[in-house]
């Protein structure tokens, strides 16, 4: 074990495959000399050289279809959007292709595919670099989505990413990239589709995934601090979601807040609550809360942008709310 | 302009070509009955006319080359050596079917016989060839991709993109362009800035040819050329194929876009009937070697049909099977 930051805990993630399995490769805009918008490819270029860490035009739709076609062809691509807001400019490759073909092809199809993308706000990017988009991927069967709140998350979930023979989105968060965190040495994988008990309680669950499952466990030490024992799990996986995790953890609790950065409607949170209240109603003690950013774009405005988005004081008003009536 | 060495192809070709031209085309024209007449249900998009692309163009590929096809995909899969029992299976929505009848008429793949899949999507395959032109380069595997697109997916941004990132990293891929003059009811005239498709291939790098469309042997010739430049590493080629689809879009299309003295002036270069005369005129075959290969195929097409309608529609538990591959279970790649 040694403390990494989460840029770092990616790094090595990446660069442990490329020295595993010749069939791993890079795929993205300035991810060389550069090292990526972020960072995370700093120094592979120099390492693995220009035939694995494939620099490429500003092109995200060929960038992704290039990535299945050599996913299905039995290379491995990891490929890095540099913001999440240009998925938008590759949803025909991932929603119509990526996430089809093996249903629609059988068997034969794999399309063992890696995309990584940093999500999020809190930086005054502007509406069009600051979005949380994962939702969209819950409506879209065939991808699966995950979302590391921790260095060792990071390492151990893009590892896992890589070795899966589907789809897989890796969300990042740019405000988790320069934190620290314990990572183990050598391989090690997160399973996908495993949510983390990040800090057991009683009165209240928290669940959040990605920047928000640190929000949520400082959420806990506040209400803590009044008495009130709130649970938090780290979903790490939106697709496939760990519900039983959940459901749970609502048994013990009897009260469920929803966490997510994305907009309110039709978000993630708006799925769990959805799955509690089917699977699990009797456990409730009250009603389930959600915690977003508004309907709106992210506005570029510093006071604005925090007004927008979830912010540590809302998650505890709103659990407080709900523990105490 | 890339010069184009005539292509004379063997009497066993010769032979295969008309049997698979007149397989494709009477694939095709049982499969518009079998819609008419509610046995298939959904919609097709005929490639009756184009034949001579799809088959002129696999005639030079080797069986691990791959090709990446259209929405208008049945005469790829054949050309490239499929099994039209599946592939008619598949139309039914049989469990026998290409994608065990969830895929449907626009999304087959067979990678067994270098086939990446039929497409939904105008210009949806054009990275997805790019990409495994990517992936025979990194591996050096010495495989080509034909990547078919028609002239609507050359307006695609996804064609820009991906012909420039081919240009620039000299892949080993042949892109050719179906050009049947109209994307759905528009007219290529108005939907493109330039008269011929393959004048564009100067912007990424790379030649561009252009071919008759009609005719086996010219699309062949020009194919040839074009793989042998991919296979010695010196890059992609935009090859452009003048065409013809003889019927609608789609099942429900009346053509009122375009004259019927138009589509008698294509018919008459028919490229079944262009490929029986040459084949009597090279003595590749006489008139009773000609009527036996049609029946061949045509017999084909019976017997597709006989064992799509025998098979079984997928078990229910098929509706959420698939979705995602799991560790451990075989794959055919």
């Amino acid at each position: 074990m040694r403390e990494l930051t989460y840029w770092q805990a990616l790094q090595e993630a990446l660069r442990e495959a490329l020295q595993r399995d010749p069939l791993v490769f890079l795929l993205g805009e300035d991810i060389g000399e550069y090292g990526g918008a972020f960072g995370v490819t700093r120094g592979l270029l120099a390492e693995f050289g220009a035939e694995r860490i494939r620099c490429t035009p500003i092109s995200e739709a060929t960038i992704a279809g290039a990535a299945i076609g050599a996913a299905v062809t039995g290379m491995r691509p990891v490929v890095e959007i540099m913001f999440m807001d240009f998925l938008t400019l590759t949803m025909d490759q991932l929603a119509n292709h990526a996430a089809k073909f093996r249903y629609m092809y059988g068997p034969q199809a794999r399309v063992p595919l890696v995309l990584r993308t940093p999500a999020g706000g809190g930086r005054s990017y502007g509406a069009t670099h600051s979005q949380s988009l994962e939702a969209w991927f819950l409506h879209v069967p065939g991808i699966k989505v995950v979302a590391p709140a921790t260095p060792a998350d990071a390492k151990g979930l893009l590892a896992a990413a890589i070795l899966d023979d589907n789809p897989v989105l890796v969300v990042e968060h740019k405000l988790l990239y320069a934190t620290t965190g314990m990572v183990p040495d050598g391989e090690v994988l997160v399973p996908i589709g495993r949510a983390a008990v990040r800090r057991p309680g009683s009165d209240v669950t928290l669940v959040a995934y990605s920047y928000y499952a640190g929000v949520a466990l400082q959420a806990a030490e506040q209400l803590a601090a009044e008495g009130i024992d709130a649970e938090v799990i780290d979903l790490r996986t939106l697709v496939p979601m760990d519900t039983g995790a959940v459901i749970e953890s609502v048994r013990k609790t009897g009260r469920l807040v929803c966490i997510e950065e994305g907009t309110r409607s039709g978000g993630v949170g708006a799925e769990i609550a959805a799955r509690v209240s089917e699977l699990a109603y009797e456990y409730l003690d009250g009603p389930i809360r959600r915690v977003a950013a508004a309907d709106v774009p992210i506005p570029f405005s510093p006071p604005l942008e925090q007004l927008d988005l979830p912010q540590l004081a809302d998650i505890v008003d709103t659990a407080r709310q709900l523990c105490r009536g | 302009m890339t010069a184009v060495p005539a292509f004379t192809p063997s009497t066993a070709e010769a032979r295969r070509v008309l049997y698979q031209l007149v397989l494709c085309r009477g694939f095709e024209e049982r499969v518009l009955k079998l819609v008419t007449d509610g046995s298939i249900r959904g919609t097709t998009h005929p490639y009756v006319g184009q034949e001579a692309v799809a088959v002129g163009a696999c005639l030079v590929l080797r069986p691990q080359d791959w090709v990446i096809s259209t929405h208008r995909g049945h005469g790829h899969l054949l050309a490239k050596g499929g099994d039209p029992n599946r592939l008619m299976a598949e139309l039914f929505g049989k469990a026998t079917g290409y994608g065990g009848g969830k895929g449907g008429t626009q999304h087959m793949a067979d990678f067994a016989i270098g086939h990446l899949g039929s497409n939904g999507i105008t210009g949806g395959g054009i990275p997805i060839g790019t990409g495994a032109a990517l992936s025979a380069k990194l591996r050096g595997s010495g495989q080509v991709v034909v990547i078919f697109f028609g002239d609507g997916a050359a307006n695609q941004g996804t064609f820009h993109e991906s012909l420039n990132l081919a240009g620039l990293w000299r892949l080993p891929a042949v892109y050719v362009c179906e050009n049947n003059l109209y994307a759905m009811s528009t007219p290529h005239r108005e939907a493109c800035a330039i008269e011929h498709i393959a004048d564009r291939a100067a912007a990424y790098g790379m030649p561009g040819m252009q071919a008759d469309g009609m005719d086996v042997q010219a699309v062949a010739a020009a194919t040839r050329v074009a793989v042998e430049r991919a296979r010695a590493g010196r890059g992609p080629t935009l090859l452009e194929c003048k065409t013809y689809r003889f019927l609608g879009h789609s099942k429900s299309d009346q053509r009122v876009y375009r004259s019927r003295e138009e589509e008698a002036s294509w018919r008459e270069r028919d490229p079944i009937a262009r490929w029986r005369a040459l084949m009597l005129e090279h003595g590749w075959a006489g008139a009773a070697d000609l009527d036996a290969i049609t029946r061949e195929a045509l017999a084909a097409v019976d017997a597709a049909v006989e064992f799509a309608r025998q098979s079984p529609f997928p078990a229910p538990e098929a509706l959420t099977e698939g979705v995602f591959a799991t560790p451990g279970e075989s794959c055919a790649n």
